[in-house]
């Protein structure tokens, strides 16, 4: 369930990682076509290449920019903080790991949850970021989404929820991890029940207890292209059936062609994908 | 008596106390000193059996949960129920031998079964992946929980598997999402649902027939994000730290309950479970019988909100307004 922070690198689906010794800030290569690319002009296209559309790392901070009306975001939850309820030490401590990611990404953990506007429709919204201990779930990314999915369901909002995780349930947090996917599972169930729309999409990567609960269970599930979506980890399959694995294997395409998702939407599309949807589904 | 092949290790004093013992009872005729020496052994295996399952360190539960003498679903269909019918087939792609579901008797009580299956002989295993469900298991078990809670039969789940099955079809026929979904359609059967997890509680593929309104665990089973392996080759950097993931992990029954991951713990036979199949399904019986009894008094309403706020409350975190340095 738990996916390894080593298994899923911000790499393509084709196997290409960044290449070293390109300047930092002014350029940056693509892990798409490894093609050295300005980095304002990606930030222009919402971090997507300019040569090849491939579809880079995005903030959760960002996402709320490229998804919400400027200026509508407003925080649920912050004041949650991780704990360390296992004394996890593994080379180094758990305790340790929060705080070093806390400083270099300036979030608590690897959601935020709040509420905002979508072309002026009001929604509760959600978003994991994979670079904060590979965007894993523990308790309080669990007891966020399902805060945020019980407001959803009192003050009857359509849900967004766009999840990157490589990590799945993070191991630090043990069994209390495992438990925060039957948490928000039963919490989207009531959810339903009352009505709720629920709209999940999915960015590179996807992977593990994240995709094995919530992102799977939106009422449509949009996925941005050539994301790496699945349940176990493309190593971990490697190692159990000790033969190559197809390409485009778990990408976004593959699970579009399998029947897992509804569309495939690019980025600078979903706000206005969102907004139809919601209209659609007379939210 | 285990099987030779598959001896653990820190079993070995209990194994030459069990040999001694046996040649003592095949002994005949028994002298007065003979039978004193019998009484004396029977006592020594019976004291050093309870020190060294007193003092298992969480790998070593970890091992005796995927001893091969173990009890598994089969036995306990056997030996707790009156009858197993099986019902077969997802409808939809296949029927999973890893993930197998019934009609069962519980005494007087009409229940629906679902368990993983390990398979004993090396042609059941290889059938059933070793106990790991593909996503036709799951979907099979969330259709037959749908007919037992149409016609109001309660549900019995009992866990035991090393993981989900990690696979290139597994992947194509939508792991991931029939575990989810499974989950979902869980939260809201209006049954009572009780799961025990028997043997390896192995993440998602153990948590996809997990919820339930009581969760309980054999006392030398255990319950995990993730197999101590596949920890330590994340987070050690190689499989050979496993002991090391597996303390980490706090997976053992005591720590389930104390973190309020489990509702109960049953005691095992001393020995642990393979020493004593009956007795050991003798407790779950008990166990599964006093707990359907409790949850059978509970009004629908009553017992999906309880079941709901069970899962709810689970998680450790602190809740502390923002400093001005996070923001
Ligand atoms: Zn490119």
């Amino acid at each position: 369930m738990a996916i390894g922070q080593s298994e899923t690198p911000a790499r393509s689906p084709n196997g290409a990682r960044p290449k070293r010794g390109v300047p930092e800030g002014l350029w940056l290569a693509c892990p798409g076509c490894s093609a050295t690319v300005f980095a304002k002009e990606t930030e222009r296209c919402m971090n997507c290449c300019p040569e090849c559309d491939y579809h880079m790392y995005v903030s959760a901070r960002d996402r709320i920019r490229h998804v919400l009306d400027d200026g509508t975001f407003e925080e649920w939850d912050a004041e949650l903080l991780p704990a360390d309820p296992l004394g996890f030490i593994d080379k180094k401590r758990y305790i340790d790991r929060l705080a070093s990611e806390q400083a270099r990404t300036g979030m608590r953990d690897a959601a935020l949850t709040g509420c905002g506007m979508i072309r002026a429709r009001r929604v509760a919204f959600g978003v994991t970021d994979s670079a904060f201990i590979m965007g894993s779930m523990g308790s309080v990314v669990g007891e966020r989404l399902t805060r945020l999915v019980e407001r959803a369901t009192e003050q009857d909002l359509p849900l967004v929820i766009i999840s990157g995780s490589g990590g799945g349930a993070r191991m630090h947090e043990g069994i209390l991890s495992l438990m925060q996917m039957a948490k928000i599972s039963a919490a989207l169930a009531r959810f339903s029940e009352m009505g709720g729309l629920f709209i999940s999409v999915l960015t590179n990567p996807t992977m593990g207890g994240v995709a094995a609960s919530f992102a799977s269970l939106g009422d449509l599930v949009y996925a941005e292209p050539k994301a790496l979506i699945g349940f176990a980890g493309p190593r971990t399959i490697e190692a159990t059936i000790r033969i190559e694995l197809p390409e485009g294997f778990q990408t976004s395409e593959f699970l579009l062609e399998h029947g897992y998702i509804d569309r495939i939407v690019r980025r600078p599309d979903l706000k206005s994908e969102i907004a139809r949807t919601i209209d659609y589904c007379g939210k | 008596m285990a099987s030779e092949a598959f001896r653990l290790d820190f079993e070995e004093p209990i194994y030459a106390l069990e040999k001694r013992v046996r040649q003592l009872e095949a002994t005949e005729p028994k002298s007065a000193q003979l039978h004193e020496e019998l009484r004396a052994k029977r006592r020594e295996l019976a004291d050093v059996t309870r020190t060294v399952y007193s003092q298992l360190d969480a790998w070593q539960i970890v091992r005796v949960a995927r001893y091969p003498d173990r009890p598994k679903f089969s036995d306990y269909t056997n030996m707790v129920f009156d009858e197993f019918v099986e019902l077969h087939g997802d409808k939809f792609y296949g029927d999973d031998r890893a993930l197998q579901t019934g009609f069962a008797k519980l005494n007087e009580y009409k229940i629906l079964l679902v368990g993983h299956q390990k398979g004993k002989t090396l042609k059941e295993r290889n059938e059933c992946y070793f106990g790991c469900a593909h996503p036709e298991g799951y979907r099979k078990a969330m259709a037959k929980m749908r007919l037992a809670a149409k016609f109001k039969m309660p549900i019995i789940c009992l866990i035991d598997t090393p993981g989900a099955y990690p696979g290139i079809g597994a992947e194509e026929r939508g792991q991931a999402q029939v575990i989810a979904e499974s989950m979902f359609t869980m939260s809201l059967l209006p049954v009572p649902i009780i799961c025990v997890v028997i043997g390896e509680g192995g993440s998602g593929g153990a948590l996809g027939i997990g919820v339930g309104d009581r969760v309980g665990v054999l006392q030398f089973a255990y319950y995990s994000v993730i197999s101590p392996e596949g920890c330590a080759g994340i987070l050690w950097k190689s499989h050979k730290f496993a002991e090391d993931a597996a303390r980490a992990l706090r997976l053992t029954s005591d720590n389930l309950l104390e973190l309020g991951a489990v509702d109960d713990v049953i005691e095992e036979p001393l020995g642990a479970a393979h020493r004593n199949p009956h007795q050991m399904a003798t407790r779950l019986k008990i166990y599964l019988l006093r707990t359907l009894r409790e949850l059978l008094e509970i009004p629908e309403e009553e017992l999906l909100a309880r079941r709901y706020a069970r899962f709810r409350r689970i998680g450790h975190f602190i809740e502390e307004a923002p400093a001005c340095d996070l923001d």
